[in-house]
This record gives structure tokens, C-alpha cells and sequence, in this order.
């Protein structure tokens, strides 16, 4: 079921045309993983999808069309987790998970405090709860912003970049718990770097290319050697493991598609 | 945790501000033991009811006004731009105040009538804010903001400076001089009345905004994915610091470094929380400028008193200092 649609989406700012013509649909138990180069658009879509941002054409979410919904609606059903994780004074994390139950009322009830609790657990995070959140490391800063945007229990998560500053292990537990609580009924959009997480853990996958999407569907589909070519300028290797196609970016092409530069790998793909 | 020691803090300042509002009221250039005022006062005995109810009492109440405005709205506005330097006059609202009173001053409009300087000050604040706001739009960045505050302060200060250079005889000159040092000597109770409902009024619609700077803790998208508005919180902001900033400058001159030292010192005690910063910078501010304003009287001695201003960047500037030492590298 889709929860939260957008159709032939715009963006301008000033003369530029960040996104044009983009239609979108999130639904409900999946993980759509949004891929694209620096500069494809996939920032300034995730926002005006959050209604951060003015943008042309249709914006459903439930249904109905998102400026119909009020702020704190919106706000209740709709958890945007921003890029950069920014924190700008010495709160304890307890407190900047808190906030996302901002929308909810004052936040700070009983049951509040059981949401928190329950969103740090399920992203490692519990154990910095009395912290100041300044004084974390980027990895754990990443967590903690998780934790906030889950804490408003929205029906929607828009995610940009949620892995930037994460180490392995922690990339790994948060694709899981995105897939988990996608499995659970959350619809979630996830702007995503990493091509090879992508495959493994997203059911959609939406290819954007200055500004409009050049591909949309299931990874096997969207990781064609022509469309990374057209959307990155790379080839990859594809790397079939458990029924999944994993690729894995290995060189540069040249305009034509070409290798550019020396291969050291001769074959197209490896299998195992 | 935090939420009760806050709570301790607004109580331990709410007490020592009783006590010092009543040592202020105590203090005077006139001898007269406490004993003496209050037991003159309650016989009707008419100096020292004149002492107590016509020169102390506003002074008092001027200053616990005045000094409030200052602490809640510096909080306010280092909430608002997320940054630990911004002070209540960054956005204009002190310097309108000054060209205003300034201009007064100057042209001889101040003596028209006797809250004539106050209103100009106002008038002042209210044409700086609204320049701000509309060079700045509704729906800028925080940068774009303080870059606005920041060309409306400076053009104030040039034509404060142009005015001073005009002025027609050095009276004139140390005048204006003088009410820019900031004083809280010689109020009434006229200019507490002219004063107190604008700096009450801008409290209130500052203690409102504490759920909207909470928000704003994440930056300005996350804010606004919290069904924050934005715009509206910005405009409320520069409203209220303008109704409260602007009578306390008007009545009292600039002031300066309370703004900026008051949320500074209370932000451990509210646990960072920039909601929870904006009662507790308005009762240190309070404290701050009684103590400084004591402190004046207690330091005269014979000669002209020494300017409320002069004390309060006199004493705030090293202590800022000292504040910046201790915490750098706990600020980004």
C-alpha cells in the first residue's frame, strides 16, 4: 500500500532545476534505497517528499495530499533524518532522542520514555542514553540520530545518508534494522552511497540522473552495466551470493561507456 | 536529572533575587538605616517615604526588568542562531534602541516631554527590527539573518557616530555620550510603567518559544520534519527581543554583556536545553545587572556615578573571557 506518493515532483531553485518530473511511491513494509552520483537530485527529492521544500506536482500521504495535513500530522506520520547529524548544544542523548516525540505532544510522559528507551536499544545506543551528545564520535552521533527519528514512530522514515559516518559493523546492524522495521509495516526511503548494501538490503531501488529518474525497480533490474555507466561513469564487478546480484564498483568508464584507463581485472563479473 | 536541577536553579535565583532586590532597596545616597526608611515610610513620614517609593523602588524594579529582558532574550537569540556569541543586540534591537534615543538626543525631541527619550529609543527598535526582517525574508537561513542584524547594527552605529559629530556643542556630545554608558539612575515610576508592559509582554512571547528552539537543537530541517513553522518562530523571536530589548534600552541605555554572559552561565544548569535556558537566563540576568546595579551605588564615592554599562562590560568582558577559556572544546 503506498503510504506516501509523489508525482511528476520539481524542485527549482532560483534558474536551476534540481528535480524534474520525478514520480516516487513509498509503500508500506518496504525499504526503497534511493541511489544516484553527487548532484543527481537524491537530497532535494528526500525533502520535498518531507515537505521541506516547495516543489511542483502532487505529494500524497495517506491518501491525502500532504499540505491538507497539518504541521504536527505531517510531523507524527513523516520522520526525516537529516544529512550531517547535526547537534548544536550539550544535551544528553536521552533528551535529543526526546525530541522526536516532539510532534506527539510535550514528549516527556511515561510512555515517551519507554519509546526512547526502546529506539536506543534497538540502535546500540543505550549505553550512551546520559551522555552529552556533543562529545560523541561520528558513528555513535549517526546512532543516536537514528534512534531520534525513530522515536516519532512515523509511518514514514525518509533517511539521507544514515551510513556516512558509520564503521562496517554498524552499516551492516543499521540496513538490518531498517529492514527489520520494514518488515514490520514502516515505509522507508534511504539515500544510499554504497551500491553493494543497496543490493542486499533494499526490496526497490530508485536511480536518479540530474534530476530525474533514469531507472526504478528490483536491484537486479536497476544495476544494469548500462545504467551505472549513464548514472556513476563506473562499471562494476556483480557478485552473485544467495540469490542476490551484489555489485561492486571497479573502474572508472569513459564517456562511451568504455573502460577508461587499465583493467587489472580482465572478466566482467565474478561468481561464487 | 537535569529537569530538577533546573528546577533548583530557578528557585536558588528566584531567592537571591528577593534578597538583593531588597538590599537595592536599602542602598542610597541618602543615609537612612533600613529601620529608619521602613518605619518613616509606614508612619507617612514624607522623606523617606520619597526615598523608598519614588527613587529606590523603581530603580529597583527598573533593573530587575531591565536585567531579565536582557538574560531571556539573549538566550532566545543564541537559540535561535544556534550560536553561543549571539546577544540580544545582534539583530538591531539595541542599536535602533540607541539611534533612536540618540537622535532624541540630538534634535531636542527628548525634553518635548518626559518619556519623549524612551519612545524614540522604542521607535528606534521597532524601524531596526523591521529593516532586519525584511532584508532577511521569511524563510533565510540563520546566516542570512545575522549578516541582515549585522548591516542594520553597523548603519546605526555610522549614523550614531555622524550624529555625535554634528552635535552643535560639547554639552550636547557628553550627553549623548552618557545615556549610550547606560544608567538605571533618576528612573521613576513613569519610565517602570513605560517600560514593564513591553518587557512583560516580550518575556511571555519569548517563554513561548521553547519547544521551537528545543527543535531546533537539530538544525532547521529537522526542526521543520518536527512540525515546527519556522518562519513563525523567527518572527516571534525578534518580536519578543524587540518589545523587551528595546524598553530596556530605551529606559536605560545600552547595557551590554548581561545578554550575552546570562544563558552562558545558566546552560549547564539547564542541561543544554534551550527551552529550559530561557526562565532561568531571564532570573541571572536579573541577579547580574542588581548586583552591578548595587555594585555602582556601593562603589560612589562623591563623584559622578559610575555608569551601569561601564561596570557591566567592565566586569563581563574578563569574565567572558574566562568563561570562553573553560569551555572551548565543548562548543563546536
Amino acid at each position: 500500500m503506498s503510504v506516501l506518493s509523489g508525482k511528476n515532483l520539481g524542485v527549482a531553485v532560483r534558474d536551476r532545476q534540481l528535480i524534474e518530473g520525478i514520480d516516487f511511491e513509498l509503500r508500506a513494509g518496504e525499504l526503497t534505497g534511493i541511489i544516484g552520483a553527487n548532484g543527481a537530485g537524491k537530497s532535494t527529492l528526500l525533502k520535498a517528499l518531507a515537505g521541506l521544500l516547495p516543489c511542483s506536482g502532487r505529494i500524497m500521504l495517506d491518501g491525502r495530499p500532504l499540505q491538507t495535513h497539518s504541521p504536527s500530522g505531517r510531523a507524527c506520520r513523516i520522520a526525516y533524518l537529516a544529512q550531517g547529524h547535526s547537534a548544536h548544544w550539550p544535551l544528553p542523548v536521552r533528551e535529543v532522542v526526546a525530541l522526536g516525540r516532539l510532534p506527539h505532544g510535550r514528549g516527556n510522559g511515561p510512555e515517551d520514555a519507554a519509546i526512547v528507551d526502546r529506539v536506543l536499544r534497538a540502535t546500540d545506543a543505550l549505553g550512551l542514553a546520559e551522555r552529552n551528545v556533543l562529545t560523541l564520535s561520528g558513528g555513535e552521533r549517526a546512532r543516536v540520530m537514528l534512534a531520534r527519528a525513530l522515536a516519532v514512530e512515523p509511518k514514514v522514515l525518509l533517511a539521507d545518508e544514515p551510513l556516512a559516518a558509520l564503521d562496517p559493523a554498524h552499516q551492516i546492524s543499521i540496513m538490518q534494522l531498517f529492514a527489520a522495521k520494514a518488515a514490520a509495516g514502516l515505509a522507508i526511503g534511504v539515500v544510499l552511497h554504497d551500491l553493494t548494501l543497496a543490493a542486499r538490503f533494499c526490496s526497490r531501488l530508485v536511480l536518479l540522473h540530474e534530476g530525474r529518474v533514469l531507472a526504478a525497480g528490483t536491484p537486479r533490474e536497476v544495476f544494469d552495466d548500462a545504467l551505472l555507466a549513464e548514472a556513476f561513469g563506473i562499471r562494476a564487478l556483480h557478485f552473485e551470493h544467495g540469490g542476490l546480484r551484489l555489485p561492486i564498483p571497479w573502474q572508472l568508464t569513459g564517456k562511451n561507456g568504455k573502460p577508461a584507463g587499465g583493467d587489472p581485472v580482465a572478466g566482467n563479473s565474478a561468481a561464487a | 536529572m537535569n529537569f530538577s536541577r533546573s528546577r533548583l536553579a530557578v528557585i536558588g535565583l528566584a531567592i537571591a533575587l528577593a534578597g538583593l532586590a531588597a538590599l537595592s532597596l536599602m542602598i542610597g545616597y541618602v543615609d537612612l538605616s533600613p529601620r529608619r526608611l521602613i518605619a518613616g515610610t509606614l508612619a507617612g513620614d514624607l522623606v523617606p517615604q520619597r526615598i523608598l517609593l519614588d527613587i529606590r523602588l523603581p530603580r529597583t524594579v527598573l533593573c530587575l526588568a531591565v536585567g531579565a529582558a536582557l538574560g531571556i532574550a539573549g538566550a532566545a537569540m543564541q537559540g535561535l542562531l544556534r550560536n553561543p556569541l549571539a546577544e540580544p543586540g545582534l539583530l538591531g534591537v539595541s542599536s535602533g534602541a540607541a539611534l533612536g534615543a540618540v537622535l532624541a538626543l540630538y534634535t531636542g525631541f527628548a525634553d518635548a516631554f518626559y518619556l519623549a527619550l524612551p519612545l524614540a529609543g522604542f521607535a528606534g527598535t521597532a524601524i531596526a527590527v523591521a529593516f532586519v526582517f525584511a532584508l532577511a525574508g521569511r524563510y533565510t537561513g540563520a546566516t542570512t539573518l545575522i549578516l541582515a542584524g549585522v548591516a542594520v547594527s553597523s548603519l546605526c552605529g555610522a549614523l550614531i557616530s555622524l550624529i555625535l559629530n554634528w552635535s552643535p556643542n560639547p554639552t550636547a556630545m557628553s550627553e549623548i555620550v552618557f545615556w549610550m554608558m547606560g544608567s538605571l539612575a533618576d528612573r521613576s515610576s513613569r519610565d517602570v510603567g513605560l517600560a514593564l508592559p513591553f518587557i512583560a509582554a516580550g518575556a511571555v512571547l519569548l517563554l513561548g518559544c521553547g519547544r521551537g528552539l528545543r527543535a531546533l537543537t537539530l538544525g532547521e530541517d529537522t526542526a521543520r520534519s518536527l512540525g515546527i513553522d519556522l518562519g513563525r518562530l523567527r518572527f516571534r523571536i525578534l518580536v519578543g527581543s524587540a518589545a523587551a530589548v528595546g524598553a530596556a534600552v530605551s529606559v536605560s541605555g545600552a547595557i551590554g554583556f548581561i545578554g550575552l554572559v546570562a544563558p552562558h552561565l545558566m546552560r549547564p544548569l539547564a542541561g543544554g536545553d534551550p527551552g529550559r535556558l530561557l526562565p532561568l537566563s531571564a532570573l541571572a540576568g536579573a541577579v547580574l545587572l542588581m548586583l552591578a546595579d548595587i555594585g555602582v551605588r556601593l562603589l560612589h564615592g562623591g563623584g559622578p556615578e559610575l555608569k551601569l554599562g561601564v561596570l557591566t562590560a567592565l566586569v563581563g568582558a574578563p569574565f567572558f573571557l574566562v568563561l570562553i577559556l573553560r569551555t572551548r572544546g565543548e562548543i563546536p
